[in-house]
């Protein structure tokens, strides 16, 4: 089906706007390129009162979904605010998967976060999403080594918990230590099936530390301590910016080591004055206040441009960071990853523009 | 010129008066405006499916014939158009974004983008840049010098309009620039595997592949096809012509435009369009560019928009002073046509024209 489906008749037939957009009319779960999910069901896992809500949404891909490693991640795209779509990229949870196989995402509510939050606090079983295919080198090897080492912190666990899941259900041999940091036992995400398998044993050894109630921080001699020689143990570590630093320092250099970290913003919003940053040109300027553009063009780029007041689109780019106000009419974006036209939009603080 | 002229702090009020307009709709776009084009989409699709599945029983060919014309008509109108202006940009929806959207045109839309929205619609109206008056191959204006070639304008005029797509097409290469030398073919280059590129898809579609499918009734289908595109040629073309050539609309030299400010730029947007008035459906049709001037005013807002906003324009003239051309489409495509054959002929003196314009109606 799905060979017809992308044959060349096929989409010369609904050229120009291809067999998926003749498809979503008549049932949104058909595509023949597209990736799309229905949401299953968005289970919470952890509801501190006064911390965000952190929720497992279990996803039914379209047939088109090609299945994951264990470790990758995803984009989503929701339609919030008023039927604007908006995308983020998140960890998969679930154990690795095959084509159009169901699979978990495990999401933290952020208080800033719009699709986070819509997420955890809004979807209902049965709403669509956005998908992209599984993206990210951070994963297990085709063959695993006979000792492997898991680092986490906080939301980190998340592709830490598809591998672990991936090699109990590949009933992997070998030992696994798991090194999970959080705030407290209450924002401790699958609790549970951790305490579980903790205590059935089979070769996995779980640690989950609460440095704020007096567990031992990172460091070289706890490592030491735990797995010795572990620079040479082959270590996944997943968690924010501050603490793969750590994990850096503490491994010195040993390839042994893998990370992945929620990228820190490089910008300061709303800040007077800021950079710009061409990131295509590699440039920085210090921002002059003027619309995007202007800015370019002085520091000697030349992007496309048309009208020059904002109606014939020939100037939209990328922004990736940072916050810019129309000058039009005044509203201001936040939103990462954006198309803005920089005839007429002028960042406020540091921005990063695909120029 | 016999427009009415504003002062400049007046035309900085009406600017500021537009902008607000423009601001509060801004502000209101939601999932309203989601599920109207939504809906127009799905309209699209389920009548250019119904066209081609009835061209398999001959005695509905008309209506097949009918149900191709209207997709392609929505699908160019109030679909393409409108989605390459970027009306539904905030949406972030790749099918529904200005920068992916292709259309059902041999036309590519990337040199449509360039050509209509940002020539066209900065420089509406003014002589010598917006190459919207008269395509390059007619005389829309007294200020145009007349040339014996103008003879035919009534000719071109109608082949325009049967091969309309085409004409539409071939704008970008600027062909009367090439012949008067100011263009060099080579430019044209990449301008023209972009076309072709285009045109093979469009033409494999409509004139061999859908006709194959359907057999021994490959010459009806071929036939119906192609009837749909002519269909949508005309209509097209007789909308768009209705939009900036109605007697009365004045057009600018490019001195009068030099260092614009905002108000300026509205006020040559203004006298620079006209409306056709009509119902519902017919608004939709016409991709609502039966609201020439509010969209004119307002490019990138949802053409839904337009109809709401109309009155509320209109009024904003009124106190100005200023002209609000609109008409029922016999009358406007009556006044082009007078405009067509007129120009043909050697030019009468500017102004005279004013005299038998019929500004605001009442």
């Amino acid at each position: 089906m799905n060979r017809i489906l992308r044959s060349r008749a096929l989409a010369a037939l609904t050229s120009p706007h291809g067999v998926d957009r003749y498809l979503e009319q008549l049932n949104p779960m058909w595509a023949a390129h597209e990736v799309r999910a229905r949401i299953v069901s968005v289970h919470r896992e952890v509801d501190v009162p006064g911390h965000p809500p952190v929720a497992t949404v279990t996803l039914q891909p379209t047939s088109t979904w090609a299945g994951h490693r264990a470790g990758q991640h995803v984009q989503v795209g929701v339609e919030v605010d008023g039927a604007r779509r908006t995308t983020r990229v998140f960890s998969i949870s679930s154990p690795e998967s095959g084509p159009g196989d169901r699979f978990t995402i495990t999401v933290r509510a952020n208080p800033g976060g719009v699709v986070s939050r819509y997420l955890v606090e809004r979807a209902a079983a049965g709403t669509m999403v956005h998908l992209s295919q599984a993206r990210g080198e951070f994963v297990l090897p085709a063959r695993v080594p006979e000792h492997v080492l898991m680092i986490s912190g906080g939301s980190g666990i998340t592709p830490l918990m598809s591998m672990l899941r991936t090699l109990q259900r590949r009933t992997h041999r070998g030992r696994i230590t798991f090194l999970h940091y959080a705030q407290s036992p209450d924002h401790q995400i699958f609790a549970a099936e951790l305490d579980e398998v903790g205590r059935s044993g089979h070769g996995i050894d779980v640690h989950l530390l609460h440095p704020e109630l007096g567990d031992p921080n990172l460091s070289p001699a706890y490592l030491e301590r735990l797995v010795p020689g572990y620079r040479e143990v082959p270590t996944w570590a997943c968690g924010p910016a501050p603490m793969i630093e750590a994990v850096r320092a503490t491994y010195d250099g040993s390839d042994a080591l893998r990370v992945e970290y929620f990228r820190p913003p490089r910008v300061r919003a709303g800040a007077e004055g800021g950079d710009v940053v061409f990131e295509r040109s590699g440039r920085t300027v210090a921002g002059s206040g003027a619309p995007l553009l202007e800015q370019a063009e002085a520091a000697g780029l030349t992007p496309e441009s048309g009208c020059r007041m904002g109606i014939c689109l020939s100037c939209t780019t990328r922004k990736t960071e940072g916050t810019v106000r129309n000058v039009l009419t005044g509203v201001e974006s936040s939103l990462p990853d954006e198309d803005i036209q920089i005839c007429v939009n002028a960042p406020v603080g540091d921005c990063v523009v695909d120029l | 010129m016999t427009e009415p002229k504003l002062t400049k702090d007046e035309l900085d009020a009406f600017g500021e008066e537009l902008d607000a307009v423009r601001r509060r709709i801004l502000d209101d776009l939601g999932e309203e405006d989601a599920a109207y084009i939504c809906n127009v989409v799905k309209t699209q699709r389920g009548l250019e499916v119904a066209g081609r599945a009835l061209f398999y029983l001959p005695p509905a060919w008309p209506l097949a014939v009918a149900a191709l014309s209207v997709s392609k008509i929505l699908d160019n109108m109030e679909i393409g158009h409108n989605v390459m202006h970027g009306q539904y940009d905030w949406m972030g929806d790749p099918a529904l974004s200005s920068r992916m959207y292709e259309w059902d045109n041999v036309c590519p839309s990337e040199q449509w983008k360039y050509s209509h929205n940002y020539i066209h619609h900065t420089y509406t109206n003014i002589l010598g840049k917006d190459r919207d008056i008269g395509y390059g191959i007619l005389r829309m204006d007294e200020d145009q010098p007349w040339h014996p070639y103008y003879l035919g304008n009534p000719l071109y005029a109608f082949l325009l309009m049967v091969f309309f797509e085409w004409g539409v097409a071939m704008h970008d290469l600027e062909v009367e620039n090439i012949v008067a030398g100011r263009r060099k073919m080579s430019e044209n280059k990449a301008l023209h595997a972009g076309i072709m590129r285009k045109v093979k898809r469009q033409a494999l579609k409509d004139y061999v592949l859908f006709p194959a499918f359907t057999g021994p009734l490959f010459p009806l289908t071929l036939a119906g096809n192609a009837t749909a595109n002519l269909v949508r040629n005309i209509w097209a073309f007789n909308i768009i012509f209705c939009g900036h050539f109605p007697a009365g609309v004045a057009t600018f030299s490019q001195e009068e435009c030099e260092d614009e400010t905002r108000g300026q730029w509205y006020y040559r947007q203004l006298l620079g369009s006209a409306n056709i008035t009509g119902g519902k459906l017919f608004h939709v049709l016409t991709g609502n560019l039966s609201h020439q001037i509010e969209h004119h005013l307002f490019p990138d807002l949802p053409a839904r928009r337009y109809p709401e906003i109309a009155a509320e324009i209109r009024d904003i003239c009124e106190r100005y002073g200023l002209p609000y051309h609109t008409g029922p489409l016999h009358r406007q495509l009556g006044s082009v046509a007078r405009k067509i054959c007129r120009m043909a002929l050697p030019g009468r003196p500017r102004g005279q024209e004013h005299v038998v314009a019929e500004p605001v109606a009442a």
